[in-house]
């Protein structure tokens, strides 16, 4: 039980930039097993590069990045191949592999990598599939789906290798209210049934708001807050109460920073 | 089967490929198969060789018998030595037969012509190795000028 | 400070050029050296051939028919002055050999095939396919990359030998049946003048080199794309222009090399 205890992921002091840009100054949080953890901010805070640094894709400039107790970043090219097939990702655009069908996307990981002979396969996949709603489509070729679907296809085919935890990167985004609601649905239900850590990476308040267990709010380089959505909507930090409000002016200013509006129009040509 | 209609035309592609091949190297290259089973080397001396080459050919009466396989100075001597590959199907060549390096045409490329000898009982046949003494050179274009100059300058006296 | 400036802008860019032969050079390597897989790769090779090469041979064949009967028909011209239009047969098959045959292959594949995988590689990059490859442990140098490049390496030496065999025939349509050259003597005086090793051995590693380069330059464009529609047309064109560069800069190398003593 001591397992259960200590957290799956764990970012300590993280920092990364990108060219001159600083995107994260220092970022420290954990991610426990079994629940559904979310990271919120504003768009363009680098959500997804969060997950990207979490899945050993990119490096940090300092930090570390602990799955299980293994420096991310710290290990050998094979070890980080085999700690990514205990986890999954379910990338923004859905990602699935535009020359074959959703049956055979779903079967790739599987076919990769377990070993396992093709009816079993076939059975797995189906079974995802259902899970997802989609065995009806198995035969379809990605470009064939809706949005909502294409992002449910990609559902199936993250959670074929029955990973420890799946990384969402904005599930939620360019959705119509059902296939919303249907995702909201799914990334529930798979938490509990397997039993999986989740990471669900969105800006969208309420939905967010309705199937975390606990939720970082990231912010301006760094952690603003964190809690269970009780807390957070309850809480009286005013830069945490505008993006939970979605108020447009705030801490966070609605206009870009400028000069002083009146000078600026009084004044005689651009460059004075 | 959309894999099967793929595999198929790959392999017609790698065929085609192969054809091609075939083509280029039977019907366009001169390839011989040169193994020393099926030829010979002889040696000639020749003061001036011309034009002639590597790889020009050796003919008897416009039969091509073999091929120049390398072209060095004797270094004592002073004389080009021409190395000839010969075809075994012909080594019916009396020792006294003779090579000069004749052209094709005007202008055209300039190859050996071998010139079968007497055959007599103390003569034997050409054989690995040997050597040709009865040579004659290229015809150089300015020396014979020159010697038709000095020929008629001589007449006038 | 204008020349300063001047002169950190030419470090930088010196910078960029050497890191960018860097990173083409880590990607290739990755692709071919680490773990090779026969049983997986086998088909995917196959699929690759059939993209790069079968869907190249109609541009191939049909440039090659019609390069081979310009160049008999403009050559005619010429050696029919001298009276040695016989020597047709050599022409065309030498000048296709030595080098219209590799050339225009590489620069016809770099349009075909090379754009092609530029864009293909890219739009799976700027859809995070790639990405989603590398979070499934997958190594996509492995995966993508590497067939596409072997494709290239096999396919381009034989369209090339398709390309120039195509040429000679078409040589032989223009001078033997409509020019009537005597067909004996078209092959004869062409067979005596092209040699194995000279001309078709050096075609083939020609056409071997200009293969390595036009593919790895489309891979690397379209590995390194920026993931927007821009970067997409920008890589593509990017990979037409460089390996065309590089191709015809190359053939002078090799031709000194092959050609030059």
């Amino acid at each position: 039980m001591t397992q259960k205890q200590t957290p799956l992921v764990e970012i300590r002091n993280l920092g990364f930039s990108r060219g001159q840009r600083v995107i994260f100054e220092d970022i420290s949080l954990s991610i426990p097993r079994g629940k559904v953890t979310a990271i919120m901010g504003p768009s363009g805070i680098g959500k997804t590069t969060l997950l990207k640094l979490i899945g050993g894709q990119l490096t940090p400039d300092h930090g570390q990045v602990l799955f299980d107790g293994h420096d991310i970043h710290g290990v050998s090219r094979n070890e980080l191949f085999q700690l990514r097939k205990r986890m999954s990702m379910l990338f923004q655009s859905g990602a699935l592999f535009t020359d074959i069908n959703v049956f055979d996307n779903v079967a790739f990981a599987l076919r990769e990598h377990s070993g396992l002979p093709e009816d079993i396969i076939r059975t797995i996949v189906l079974m995802k599939l259902e899970a997802v709603g989609l065995r009806g489509a198995a035969q379809m070729m990605p470009s064939e789906l809706s949005g909502g679907m294409q992002r449910r296809a990609a559902l199936a085919r993250a959670i074929a290798l029955e990973p420890e935890m799946v990384l969402y990167d904005e599930p939620f985004a360019g959705q119509d209210p059902i296939s919303m609601g249907v995702l909201v649905k799914l990334i529930r239900e798979l938490s509990d049934a397997l039993n999986l850590t989740s990471v669900v990476v969105s800006h969208d308040v309420d939905e967010v708001l309705g199937i975390a267990d606990y939720v970082y709010v990231v912010a301006g380089k760094k952690v603003i807050a964190h809690g269970t959505p009780e807390e957070l909507k309850h809480a009286d930090n005013p830069q945490l109460k505008q993006f939970i409000q979605g108020a447009p002016d705030g801490p966070v200013p609605f206009h870009y920073p400028a000069r002083d509006y009146q000078q600026e129009l009084l004044a005689k040509g651009v460059g004075k | 089967m959309l894999t099967r209609k793929i595999e198929l035309l790959v392999g017609v592609f790698l065929l085609t490929g192969l054809a091609a091949f075939l083509v280029l190297v039977f019907n366009v290259a001169n390839i011989e198969v040169k193994s020393s089973d099926s030829t010979y080397t002889i040696k000639a001396n020749f003061t001036n060789i011309g034009g002639l080459k590597v790889r020009s050919p050796v003919k008897v009466g416009g039969v091509v018998v073999g091929r120049v396989s390398s072209i060095d100075l004797d270094p004592v001597k002073l004389v080009a030595v021409v190395t000839v590959v010969m075809d075994k199907r012909y080594d019916k060549f009396p020792e006294t037969s003779s090579l000069a390096i004749l052209t094709s045409g005007l202008l055209g490329e300039q190859f050996l012509g071998l010139t079968p000898g007497f055959v007599d009982d103390d003569v034997s046949m050409l054989k690995d190795g040997d050597k040709i003494d009865d040579t004659r050179s290229a015809l150089v274009l300015e020396e014979l000028i020159g010697q038709f100059l000095y020929s008629m300058g001589s007449k006038d006296k | 400070m204008k020349l300063i400036d001047s002169i950190a802008d030419l470090g930088r860019s010196a910078i960029e050029f050497v890191l960018g032969f860097g990173r083409a050079g880590l990607m290739l390597w990755g692709a071919i050296f680490r773990w090779p897989r026969v049983r997986k790769g086998f088909p995917l090779l196959v699929r690759q051939i059939y993209v790069v090469g079968v869907q190249s041979m109609v541009i191939i064949l049909v440039s090659g028919l019609f390069i081979g009967m310009v160049l008999a028909l403009q050559g005619y011209n010429i050696l029919v002055g001298f009276g040695t239009e016989e020597s047709l047969g050599p022409m065309v098959a030498l000048s296709l050999l030595r080098e219209l045959g590799p050339v225009v292959t590489a620069l016809l594949f770099a349009g075909r095939a090379g754009s092609a995988l530029t864009a293909e590689i890219g739009l799976m990059k700027s859809t995070e396919q790639l990405s989603s490859l590398e979070m499934m442990a997958i190594d996509p140098l492995r995966q993508i990359i590497a067939p596409r490049f072997w494709a290239g390496v096999i396919s381009m030496p034989l369209l090339t030998l398709m390309f120039t065999a195509v040429g000679i025939y078409g040589g032989h349509i223009v001078g033997v049946e409509w020019k009537g050259i005597d067909s004996g003597a078209f092959w004869s005086i062409l067979q005596a003048s092209v040699e194995w090793r000279q001309d078709i051995v050096n075609c083939l590693i020609k056409s071997g080199v200009f293969a390595v380069v036009v593919t790895w330059i489309a891979l690397y464009r379209g590995y390194q794309v920026i993931p927007n529609p821009e970067g997409i047309s920008r890589a593509t064109t990017q990979t037409v222009v460089q390996s065309s560069l590089a191709v015809l800069a190359l053939d002078f190398l090799l031709t000194a090399l092959m050609f030059g003593r």
